[in-house]
């Protein structure tokens, strides 16, 4: 496995401008690549029909935290005010869906940002303490003002010179390859 | 790259239609990082120890307060018959309610597409949650026998018993811990790309260690972007209902008793009004000095002060407007009681405290009317103390007050805090400075990611994002 240890990680082509990266995000897409990325000091708006994404999934996660979150609060209310230990408070009956209702909203929108914040960590694989990028010693200005697109060397479509050729293209004046 | 980009030429709106810029002097991406990050970068400045040393004296009087308290019991504060909630609560609800305009600005404002909240919604936010750590306190305290705080819990406890969550006491253990909760990962989510600003710009390695550790290996991908984006639109719309909950839940602590002058069903609304209004009254307090000594005036501009004067106005006349109500409805409902606990408020012996209420809290907003007061920073910066201090005086003008008159003469009696009261609040002034000022020295102070998101240089569409005139990008 030696071989494969010393092979790139991939190919990186820096952008000054915004419009430059949505524009080069577009000439890798069309040309059928899978393992790329775009990396950008902020997101740019436009840039996932420009990548080919589809909508995020970390509004089902925050939704099944909520319902989670609604649903045990009432059980749990019920369980503990109306079933183990059932004490008379000025005649209000034991379990009411009203009574119980605000501290059930708020544990609906705890586990509702539970789910959002921790599902989009999940779906970003993060954290993740190592990357090939964060060694490469231009790829700090990534989240200074520079613009950068990355493809894989493990795509099955990368071929060194011609997706060098493709980013020259696209108009990136400092084309690297990037050490695992 | 050059600081500033002069040579591109940008077409605006018709004179007299052009808004100012959000970040002033055509800065660049690049700059916009250095000046933000800058301020948590090098040499400690003098001016941060003259404020950081007394902030920790403060505090430890206020461990000291607690302590004293802890040992001896609750009667070294003022309450007592009839007046059995002091200062305790008044600054617990004053606290929790600075703790609302975070959330408004990072939650309501994003939600309105309010892209000015960029400059100030993160110390914002560090505000609300140091301000819910004041809040917090008290209700802890005053319990008397701390130690048993955790029975507030659904807990399994000695007693085998469980919480009554009839109790708006109990619904407010929940608001008050989801909103800390939730503040907290709302803000933390938004530091994850600052901190890998700050990681990347580490000259050092433990700076490198600890701001790649808290920035959780962020890249900047956009495939991280797409899910980031989602995420961050959920939380802000889980934010807004919480954020008008909290306060609500917390004016039930009053509304849903018996006692003439709390048994309203206005409370909700105008706790929250109060609260969004005492909270920007804090943001003014804070960031007015703290744009000046940081050199940060063109990211928080003028203009940026002006916006939240408005918001400080409106909220300020809806407070003014329900004060005015519920008048109204003490003498519309017929109550005797309920008339007497109102008129006993404006000219009873506590009178002097309502009055320094209506002054700060409906009379000095109204001067944000004048856009020469708004853009005047020292005057919008006392104003926005007197705020905060009419504030206070509302919540003591409903607990104290309505309180210290009960329904017969027998049960009357007239509050006075003692010395351990005025220490205690004395001391929350230290806990929340030392932690705002640490917040100040190792945090990125402003969104850097989100105050570049809105400049003209994030724009594909825009010259200077480097789109091409007339063709498509």
């Amino acid at each position: 496995m030696a071989a494969t240890a010393s092979k790139p990680y991939g190919i990186i082509a820096e952008f000054l401008t915004p419009a430059d990266a949505i524009h080069a995000a577009e000439m890798v897409r069309d040309a059928g690549f899978r393992k790329w990325d775009v990396y950008t000091p902020f997101p740019v708006h436009g840039m996932d029909q420009a990548m080919g994404l589809d909508n995020s999934k970390v509004g089902y996660i925050a939704f099944a935290g909520g319902l989670t979150g609604y649903f045990s609060g009432m059980l749990m209310i019920w369980w503990m005010n109306a079933v183990d230990y059932p004490i008379m408070i000025g005649g209000k009956p034991m379990f009411s869906p009203y009574g119980a209702f605000p501290p059930c909203y708020e544990l609906t929108i705890l586990l509702g940002a539970f789910g959002s914040l921790f599902g989009m960590l999940a779906l970003n694989r993060l954290p993740r303490l190592h990357h090939p990028l964060l060694k490469h010693r231009r790829f700090a200005l990534a989240s200074h003002d520079r613009f950068f697109v990355v493809i894989e060397t493990a795509d099955p479509k990368y071929s060194e010179t011609e997706t060098r050729k493709l980013l020259t293209s696209a108009g990136s004046q400092r084309i690297e390859l990037v050490e695992e | 790259m050059a600081d500033v980009i002069a040579n591109v030429e940008i077409k605006g709106p018709p004179a007299g239609l052009e808004r100012e810029p959000l970040v002033l002097n055509q800065r660049g991406l690049g700059w916009i990082s250095d000046a933000i990050a800058g301020v948590a970068e090098g040499k400690t400045p003098l001016w941060w120890w003259i404020a950081f040393v007394p902030s920790v004296i403060a505090m430890s009087v206020m461990g000291a307060m607690i302590i004293y308290l802890l040992s001896t019991g609750v009667g070294i504060w003022g309450p007592g018959h009839p007046v059995m909630w002091g200062w305790a609560i008044i600054n617990f609800v004053w606290w929790i309610g600075i703790g609302h305009a975070g959330t408004l600005i990072s939650a309501i404002l994003f939600l309105l597409r309010q892209k000015w909240r960029t400059s100030i919604n993160r110390a914002a936010e560090a505000m609300t949650i140091f301000a819910v750590m004041c809040a917090g306190i008290f209700p802890l305290i005053h319990v008397g026998r701390m130690w048993f705080g955790w029975w507030l819990f659904p807990l399994p406890n000695q007693n085998s018993i469980w919480p009554n969550f009839r109790s708006p006491l109990m619904w407010d253990v929940f608001a008050v811990s989801t909103y800390f909760t939730v503040s907290a990962l709302f803000w933390f989510m938004g530091l994850i790309p600052d901190l890998a600003v700050m990681r990347d710009r580490s000259k050092t390695k433990l700076r490198k260690f600890a701001y790649g550790l808290f920035s959780l290996g962020w890249t900047g991908s956009n495939r991280h972007w797409r899910n980031y984006e989602k995420a961050y639109l959920i939380l802000a719309g889980l934010s807004t209902p919480l954020v008008l909950s909290v306060h609500s839940i917390v004016s039930m602590d009053f509304s849903v008793s018996q006692l003439p002058g709390w048994h309203t069903t206005i409370f909700p609304p105008y706790f929250v009004a109060g609260a969004v209004f005492s909270g920007f009254g804090m943001v003014l307090s804070l960031l007015i000095p703290l744009r000046t000594i940081l050199k940060l005036e063109d990211i928080i501009t003028v203009r940026h002060v002006e916006l939240m004067c408005k918001v400080v106005l409106a909220t300020g006349s809806i407070v003014g407007y329900a004060y005015a109500m519920e008048f109204f409805i003490a003498w519309y409902s017929g109550n005797p009681y309920e008339r007497y606990a109102f008129i006993n408020r404006a000219m009873g012996p506590y009178a002097w405290g309502y009055w320094v209420m209506i002054g700060c809290n409906v009379i000095v907003p109204q001067c944000f009317w004048f856009k020469r007061i708004r853009s005047n920073m020292l005057i919008v910066f006392i104003l926005s103390i007197f705020v905060n201090i009419g504030m206070w005086f509302e919540r003591f003008v409903i607990v104290v007050i309505s309180l210290h008159r009960d329904f017969m003469p027998s049960n009357w009696g007239y509050f006075k805090p003692t010395w351990v009261d005025i220490t205690t609040y004395m001391g929350t002034f230290g806990l929340f400075f030392t932690l705002f000022l640490l917040f100040i020295r190792f945090m990125p102070i402003i969104a850097i990611t989100e105050v570049k998101g809105v400049t003209p240089q994030a724009d594909p569409h825009h010259p200077l994002g480097g789109a091409k005139s007339g063709g498509h990008h």
